[in-house]
């Protein structure tokens, strides 16, 4: 681990390198940039193998914020520092927010017409079906244990039927839910 | 009055960015009560709306805090609400990336890991559930709302295609009621 770490960040990655592969990353990604990330990083690029890709992954999944976000920073700062970071970053959001400007102004201008709006609800009504669908396909894919499924809908009638705030509800559920998970453990 | 606006998007988003665990969808909940509820902002149509259009581009899920600040104030807006969702996780991504390699592999981080599972689920279930408030109000979007949940749970194909079954079958039956 430490030795292919050391390996990958002797080669020297350019700024630009670094900026092109997360803005590949950005713009291929529509709706899993996750899987887009393993293939620019490990298939294309080379800079990491699949176990570098996955610890990253791991690390970046208990942070807050977008696990590719996050993923990316500390992919900048390896080769590049704090300015890497800024970089990776940069390439991650610049394309898409170009093309979302672009979708917004065309939202902005025809937004008002009665077949655009008609056409917007359609789009909004699958746009909820996607979230629940992501949620039933994760969810699918676990073990949920007892503890996990308490936490789960602790956390989820927290913030849909009492409006908490996410922070709090961050608070509170993840000691809880380490509590739990490791006295599970123990068993 | 426009700084307030952007000092308020700013503390807003800010606030919630270390709570957005698993990504941006789970501060939706977070994000819906601020700028709807709050800070009037928005209604809960353009809301789900702005939510669809950011879905419909391309990049990670946290552009759409950057619709929101567009859509209230411009490329400054833009600016404003993008830097704050990302600034403070980013600064925490940012310190952690340096002593990650301790962190590998530790046995904590492998609970922490399973402990966290169901906290970015739940909140993202919630948002499903206020988006499917927001945005179905006929028979035809309920319809929508439950085939694209189907197609997305249990296929692996682009979920574009299900969004842009939603746009076209939300004209064509535009087209045919008004016709």
């Amino acid at each position: 681990m430490a030795q292919g770490d050391q390996a990958a960040s002797e080669k020297p990655v350019s700024y630009s390198s670094i900026f092109l592969a997360f803005s590949k990353i950005g713009l291929c990604g529509f709706g899993g940039v996750a899987a887009w990330a393993h293939r620019v990083l490990v298939d294309e690029r080379g800079w990491y193998t699949d176990k570098q890709y996955a610890d990253l992954l791991s690390v970046g999944s208990v942070l807050p914020g977008p696990n590719v976000c996050n993923i990316s920073i500390m992919v900048g700062d390896q080769f590049r520092g704090a300015l890497g970071s800024l970089t990776a970053l940069g390439g991650l959001l610049a394309g898409p927010l170009l093309i979302l400007i672009v979708l917004a102004t065309l939202y902005e201008t025809y937004g008002g017409l009665p077949l655009v709006q008609a056409v917007i609800g359609g789009v909004t009504a699958a746009a909820a079906g996607l979230v629940i669908g992501t949620v039933i396909k994760l969810a699918r894919r676990l073990r949920a244990s007892f503890g996990n499924i308490l936490v789960g809908l602790l956390a989820f009638a927290a913030a849909a039927i009492l409006h908490l705030h996410v922070l709090l509800i961050v608070a509170v559920m993840v000691p809880l839910s380490l509590a739990l998970t490791i006295r599970e453990r123990r068993r | 009055m426009k700084t307030g606006l952007l000092g308020q998007l700013a503390i807003t988003f800010a606030t919630m960015s270390l709570g957005a665990i698993g990504g941006a969808n789970a501060v939706l909940p977070e994000m819906h009560r601020q700028a709807v509820s709050v800070h009037g902002w928005l209604d809960d149509t353009t809301f789900a709306n702005l939510f669809a259009i950011a879905q419909a581009a391309p990049g990670p899920n946290v552009i759409f805090v950057s619709l929101i600040g567009w859509h209230l104030a411009g490329p400054t807006g833009l600016a404003v609400a993008t830097a704050a969702i990302c600034l403070p996780s980013s600064l925490l991504t940012f310190g952690v990336s340096r002593i990650r390699r301790r962190l590998i592999g530790a046995n904590w981080m492998k609970l922490l890991q399973l402990a966290l599972m169901p906290i970015p689920l739940a909140l993202m279930a919630a948002s499903g559930l206020i988006m499917a408030q927001a945005a179905d109000h006929t028979l035809l979007t309920v319809v929508l709302t439950a085939g694209t949940t189907l197609f997305v749970a249990f296929t692996q194909r682009n979920p574009l295609w299900a969004l842009s079954v939603g746009g076209l079958l939300g004209g064509l039956d535009f087209l045919l009621t008004a016709g």
